[in-house]
């Protein structure tokens, strides 16, 4: 037990689901992350187990204090959404997300390239199968896309991984850096997966169209060991801070415009992987404890954000704006912590976003980026704005929908309740996060100062929301696809190719009718010439024969006296 | 994906079901604000930037990049927003 990676728990616990019957099955699964949880903590940092295939030595299993964390929440993370979906009977979605949660804190304990590689493509092939689990003609278009954009980045991680085994000689998983096209392979390997400017789309096009529960089994893994490998490769990669505060700023224009409330979600979970890419290009000890910190609280809220929605999908059909509303007088506990979760998200003080962000927003601010800070603050209302106010207001208030539906199941409601209770434990307790840290802490959260231009920053962004809405400027919900880079792919190419292949069929036609005409001639000709009783396949009578061979011959005698 | 049953008779009246009760909600919040935006003058400022100084600072930035950030999207809705089956069309 000592030297398993904690991520084949679960990687290999799922091949059994299928034998077990139902009602074992789902304690299984709810037991599975426990005992992945209790593999992590026992491993000690420095723990190193190493493998030797095919004259190269593979790392399987490598523990520090970065690791861990991600060790730690990955699992707390299947934990939850494990329960979230005790009341799920599908057998592919429950062999599928504890393959893909596994592979994914596999991948957190790879301590060389070429296992990163295998658990990294692992989480694609396993994570599709939530998607196709809504089993429409929708969520399969959107699953193939999604799978060739996350497989195309396991293609790209290889050929980065090969070029810098060839330059170094060593696949050891440590700082790579950019300058080198084996670092910048692997950069852009990374920044698909942790939705860069311009590579994100696959995530908000992908996650709304999940299950209801496999959107938050999603929501927790990919880009979030994106954030770790980048973490781990790239830290103080100055490109970082930029790509970073755009990430944080451009998703948030596009949330408060966006009906489907699971994407208004998807494009907030795009700006908060910001903040934490923006802790790994400033590169400090206080950056990357932000970093690591916010990926952990992160994950909590947005799993919690996301349960929400799934219960009001799961009771109402429907996740839209424009459909919803009013649905606090039927639906309250999930009205709270879906409260809970935005509060986390905004950065309430007493609520985990608080201790967590502000790390990063105080790393920027230290290493005197001003840009680069007003950006995140900045950002920092936005996402109030959009995921703090919008999200609840629309689907629990503002005009009634007239729905009255059932309150979500009991397992829902228990584990958004467990997500709740440690989003505030964490705001409230934030030394129990800190300790786990990468570095040591030497950060107070919790200063006069903080808190009251925090409260100031977020209650004057709910003055605007309000203001815009009591003089009806707020952009309405309205049934809408939004354009986003996804368009090149979905609109622009098929439309280039379709026009270049109408232009190809037209001139291909072209030349075969031009040819199909010249060699019509040529037969027309070669009929006249030798076709039924034309003059070269003339039949004719022997006596006729005798005859010209007979003037031929008197020709020939008369030229030859006369010569 | 169970229960649609929209419009049903809900005789329940709830508590923000009265424009009243509203209405006190939004009067509490502009009091929260002002009383925010008041406690500025009331405690020491640890400040990284220049701007970070001046009264209020916080507060105005949140407003006005929420109202810039919400007309900008509007505007963004006229070169962005197709209908709904936009991309299932010919797909």
């Amino acid at each position: 037990m000592s030297s398993i990676n904690p991520g084949l728990i679960l990687v290999i616990g799922a091949v059994l689901v299928p034998l077990l019957p139902q009602t074992l099955r789902r304690w299984y699964l709810l037991a599975l992350p426990v005992v992945g949880f209790i593999q992590v903590h026992t491993l000690a940092d420095g723990t190193s187990v190493t493998m030797d295939m095919l004259g190269m030595t593979l790392e399987v299993l490598r523990v520090d204090g970065l690791s861990r964390v991600w060790g730690y929440i990955f699992n707390i993370a299947a934990f939850l959404s494990m329960l979230f979906a005790w009341h799920d009977k599908d057998t592919m979605q429950q062999v599928s997300a504890p393959i893909y949660a596994g592979a994914a804190i596999g991948a957190v304990f790879a301590g060389d390239l070429v296992t990163l590689f295998v658990y990294w493509e692992l989480t694609a092939i396993s994570s599709v199968f939530l998607i196709w689990a809504s089993r429409t003609e929708r969520a399969y278009k959107t699953g193939m896309r999604y799978l060739l954009i996350q497989v195309g980045s396991g293609v790209i991680l290889l050929a980065g991984v090969l070029l810098w085994y060839a330059k170094t000689g060593s696949i050891d998983f440590g700082k790579i850096g950019i300058g080198t096209l084996a670092g910048n392979l692997i950069f852009i390997a990374f920044g698909i997966k942790c939705a860069f400017p311009l590579l994100h789309n696959w995530l908000q096009d992908a996650y709304p169209e999940a299950t209801v529960t496999g959107t938050v089994v999603l929501s927790a893994f990919t880009t979030k060991l994106a954030v770790y490998a980048l973490a781990r490769g790239f830290a103080g990669t100055e490109v970082l801070i930029y790509v970073g505060a755009t990430m944080t700023a451009f998703p948030i224009f596009y949330a408060v415009i966006e009906n489907d409330l699971r994407r208004v979600l998807a494009y907030s979970l795009n700006n908060q992987l910001g903040f934490m890419v923006v802790g790994i290009g400033i590169g400090t000890e206080l950056s990357l404890n932000g970093t690591a910190s916010h990926a952990f609280s992160h994950i909590l809220y947005k799993a919690l954000l996301f349960m929400s929605m799934g219960a009001v999908l799961f009771r109402t059909g429907t996740c839209k704006g424009s459909e919803l509303g009013g649905l606090y007088k039927s639906m309250p506990w999930t009205t709270g912590f879906c409260i809970v979760g935005a509060a986390s998200i905004s950065a309430f003080p007493l609520f985990s976003g608080f201790v967590s962000k502000s790390m990063i927003m105080t790393a920027a601010a230290a290493d005197h980026r001003w840009f680069v800070w007003g950006v995140l603050l900045f950002a920092s209302a936005g996402v109030f704005h959009h995921s703090g106010i919008k999200i609840p207001y629309f689907a629990f208030f503002a005009h009634d929908s007239g729905k009255r539906v059932k309150e979500a199941p009991w397992n829902m409601l228990l584990a958004m309740g467990l997500t709740a209770f440690l989003c505030i434990f964490i705001g409230v307790y934030p030394k129990a996060l800190y300790d786990i840290l990468p570095f040591p802490v030497d950060y107070v959260p919790y200063t006069t100062a903080h808190v009251i231009t925090q409260l100031q920053l977020l209650m004057f962004s709910a003055l605007a929301f309000t203001v815009l809405m009591l003089y009806k400027i707020y952009p309405p919900e309205l049934k809408s696809t939004n354009l986003d880079t996804d368009w090149f792919y979905r609109k622009l190419f098929p439309c280039v190719l379709g026009w270049g292949g109408s232009v190809i069929r037209k001139v291909d036609r072209m030349i075969r009718e031009e040819a199909l005409t010249v060699l019509g001639d040529l037969t027309a000709m070669i009929e006249r010439q030798h076709g039924d009783g034309a003059p070269i396949s003339k039949t004719m009578q022997a006596g006729t024969m005798a005859l010209i061979v007979l003037s031929i011959l008197f020709l020939f005698l008369i030229v030859t006296l006369i010569a | 994906m169970s229960e649609h049953t929209p419009n049903v008779h809900d005789p329940k009246k709830y508590w923000l079901d009265d424009p009243k009760n509203v209405r006190k909600v939004i009067i509490a919040l502009f009091v929260v604000c002002a009383g925010l935006f008041a406690a500025d003058a009331f405690y020491h400022k640890h400040p990284h930037f220049a701007a970070e100084e001046w009264f209020g600072f916080y507060a105005i930035y949140g407003f006005v990049m929420c109202v810039g950030l919400v007309l900008a999207a509007k505007l963004m809705r006229v070169f962005l927003m197709r209908d709904e089956e936009y991309y299932d069309k010919n797909e």
